[in-house]
C-alpha cells in the first residue's frame, strides 16, 4: 500500500476471529480483507457458520477472540469493538447497512414506506418533512417502487417489494458497507432474479462494499467478485468467484458445487 | 377508619425517603425517568396512583393543597384525591391556583402562570414516550442514553403524512434540557409552551410503570416538530361562554340531546375568577 494514500487501503479487515458457544465452535480463525466496491460472499451449508460471522461483524454477538478494523470516513483504521457504543450504533445506521432475510425484521411493519425510508435520515437530525419525503420518494424509484405507494405499509406489499424497500431503507444514507444475510431467501425465482439485478445495479453504480452470507451458489456467482467458503466454522476455500466455482480445490467446495442442480 | 390509624400523608417515612430519593435524582437529570418502588395505593392504577405517592412524599403540614382532573376541581378523581390527603394529612385544601402550594394534576397545567414556592404534581399513565415505537425497554433505555430519538420524528413523519399535519394533540413529546425526550403525560399539547421554563417544580409519577420523573424550574422544554411544520398549539374560534376567555382551553361540553353544545374553560377556578371580576365590575 502507498504511504499516505489512507483511502485507498481495506475497507475493513478482519483478523482471527473466533467465536465459541461454550464448548462449541460458531466460527474459528476468520481473517480476511474486504476493499471498497467490493462484493465478497460467504457460502456454505447451514450450521457451517456463516450468520454466526454476519453477526460477529454487525456486533450482534461479542466475538470470543480476533479484531474488526475499519476505515471509518476521516480514513482511519479503527477496532469496531473498541468504539463507544454511541459511536458503533451511528456507524450502523450511517455508513453500514444490514438487509435481513426476513424483511420483517428490518422494516417498520407499523409506519409507512416513507417513514421506513426516511428513518435514517430522521436519526441523523433531518428535520425538514418536505425534504425526507422527496429524498424517500427518490430511493423508492430507485428500487423500482411506485412511487405512489409511498403512504403504504410494508405490509401491503408483495415479498419482493418489501426487500426492496429493505433495501432502499439502507441505502438512503449512502452506507459504504452492507451486509446481506440471504437476501433472495424466500423469493420465488424470477422475483430473485429482479432482486438481484437491481442489487448488482445498486451496488456497481454507487460502489458499496457487501459481505453477502448465501448457500445459493448462483447468487454468489451474479453477485460477489470474491467468495470465502466455510464449513464447521473455518473457511476451507478463498478466492475469486469464478475461480472457486470453476475450479475447486477443497474436497468440500468440489462437493458443494457439484451439488447443483443442473437443469 | 379514625385518621390518627394513618401516618402524615398515608404512606410511613420510609417510603417516602425513598420516593424523596427518586424525585431528588429525577431533579438532577431533568427528564430522565427514575425507576422506583412504586406502592400499592388505596385506588386503582391509572387514577393516579404514581401522583398521589410523589405528593405524599413532597407534602408538609403547612402545604397547601389544590388537585384538578381535567382542569376541572370538582370531577370524582379530583375530590377523591383531595378528600383522601385531607383525611390522612390533614392538610389545607384549596381549589384557587394562586392559594395552593402543591397542585397535583391529570391531564392540565393551570392557566394561571404558576410561582416558584408551587409545585406541579402529574399522574403519569405511561411515562416511556418512545414506547408505542420500540417495545423494548432495553432498546428504549439505550435510545435515551445515546440521546437517539430519530424515532420519535418517524412518529411525527407518519402523523403529517396520514393527517396532513401533526395530529398528536396530548402526550406531545418534549425534549428537556436538550437531550431527554419526554412524555409531558396526557396534557393537552396546548399546555406544552406552559412547561418551558415553568417558574414552579414540575414532578412526574408513574404509579404502575414505576417511574419518577421532573423538571426543574425554570428548565429549557422544547416540543419536537419539523422545520416545515412547527409546533402549534390549539386555537377555537370562539371565546369561552361564561368568562368570554379567549386565550385558554376549552372544553366542549354537550348540553342536551339535540346536539345543542357549548365551549367553556377547562380550567375551572380560572373561569370562575374570571367570572367573579367582571360580576365585581359590572356591580361595583
Amino acid at each position: 500500500m502507498v504511504e499516505g494514500d489512507m483511502k485507498h487501503g481495506p475497507l475493513l479487515r478482519v483478523n482471527r476471529l473466533t467465536k465459541f458457544y461454550g464448548a462449541r465452535t460458531g466460527c474459528r480463525d476468520v481473517s480476511f480483507e474486504l476493499w471498497p466496491g467490493e462484493v465478497l460472499a460467504i457460502v456454505g451449508e447451514s450450521g457451517s457458520g456463516k450468520t454466526t460471522l454476519l453477526s460477529c461483524l454487525w456486533g450482534d454477538l461479542m466475538p470470543t477472540a480476533g479484531s474488526i478494523e475499519y476505515r471509518m470516513r476521516d480514513g482511519r483504521m479503527r477496532d469496531v469493538m473498541r468504539l463507544s457504543e454511541a459511536e458503533r450504533r451511528l456507524l450502523m445506521r450511517t455508513d453500514w447497512g444490514f438487509v435481513r432475510q426476513n424483511p420483517a425484521d428490518g422494516l417498520r411493519m407499523n409506519v409507512s414506506a416513507g417513514a421506513n425510508v426516511g428513518e435514517r435520515l430522521m436519526a441523523v437530525g433531518a428535520r425538514h418533512y418536505g425534504n425526507i419525503r422527496s429524498e424517500a420518494s427518490d430511493w423508492l424509484g430507485r428500487v423500482e417502487i411506485a412511487t405512489d405507494r409511498i403512504d403504504d405499509m410494508p405490509r401491503q406489499f408483495s415479498g419482493g417489494m418489501r426487500q426492496r424497500l429493505q433495501i432502499a431503507r439502507n441505502l438512503v444514507t449512502g452506507p459504504r458497507l452492507v451486509f446481506m444475510d440471504e437476501p433472495t431467501g424466500g423469493l420465488d425465482v424470477s422475483v430473485q432474479a429482479r432482486l438481484l439485478d437491481l442489487l448488482r445495479g445498486l451496488v456497481a453504480d454507487l460502489s458499496i462494499a457487501v459481505v453477502i452470507v448465501t448457500h445459493d451458489l448462483a447468487v454468489a456467482r451474479l453477485l460477489s467478485h470474491r467468495m470465502l467458503v466455510m464449513r464447521g466454522g473455518v473457511v476451507v476455500e478463498e478466492g475469486l468467484t469464478d475461480q472457486v466455482l470453476d475450479d475447486p480445490q477443497a474436497e468440500y467446495s468440489q462437493l458443494l458445487v457439484s451439488s447443483i442442480l443442473q437443469a | 377508619m379514625n385518621k390518627q390509624h394513618y401516618n402524615f400523608a398515608y404512606l410511613d417515612e420510609q417510603t417516602k425517603r425513598m420516593i424523596r430519593r427518586a424525585i431528588l435524582k429525577g431533579i438532577a437529570v431533568p427528564g430522565y425517568q427514575v425507576p422506583f418502588a412504586s406502592r400499592e395505593m388505596p385506588m386503582p392504577y391509572g387514577w393516579g396512583t404514581g401522583g398521589v405517592q410523589v405528593t405524599a412524599a413532597v407534602l408538609g403540614r403547612d402545604d397547601v393543597l389544590k388537585v384538578i382532573d381535567q382542569g376541572s376541581d370538582d370531577t370524582t378523581n379530583a375530590v377523591a384525591i383531595r378528600g383522601f390527603f385531607k383525611k390522612t394529612a390533614g392538610v389545607e385544601t384549596t381549589t384557587q391556583t394562586r392559594e395552593a402550594t402543591v397542585i397535583q394534576t391529570r391531564h392540565r397545567i393551570p392557566e394561571e402562570p404558576l410561582k416558584a414556592h408551587q409545585i406541579l404534581v402529574y399522574q403519569v399513565p405511561i411515562p416511556e414516550p418512545l414506547r408505542f415505537l420500540e417495545p423494548r425497554e432495553t432498546e428504549t433505555r439505550k435510545m435515551h442514553a445515546l440521546s437517539e430519538y430519530g424515532l420519535m420524528h418517524v412518529k411525527l413523519y407518519e402523523d403529517i403524512t396520514r393527517h396532513g399535519h401533526i395530529a398528536t394533540t396530548y402526550a406531545y413529546p418534549v425534549q428537556v434540557d436538550g437531550h431527554y425526550v419526554m412524555d409531558p403525560s396526557p396534557t393537552p399539547k396546548f399546555d406544552n409552551p406552559k412547561m418551558q421554563r415553568m417558574a414552579a417544580l414540575q414532578l412526574f409519577g408513574a404509579g404502575r410503570e414505576k417511574r419518577i420523573y421532573a423538571i426543574p424550574p425554570h428548565t429549557e422544554v422544547v416540543s419536537l416538530d419539523f422545520d416545515d411544520h412547527p409546533f402549534s398549539i390549539q386555537q377555537w374560534d370562539r371565546p369561552c361562554e361564561l368568562c368570554g376567555a379567549r386565550d385558554s382551553y376549552l372544553d366542549e361540553i354537550v348540553l342536551d340531546d339535540k346536539g345543542k353544545r357549548m365551549f367553556a374553560c377547562s380550567d375551572t377556578d380560572h373561569c370562575e375568577r374570571r367570572q367573579s371580576a367582571q360580576g365585581e365590575a359590572r356591580h361595583g
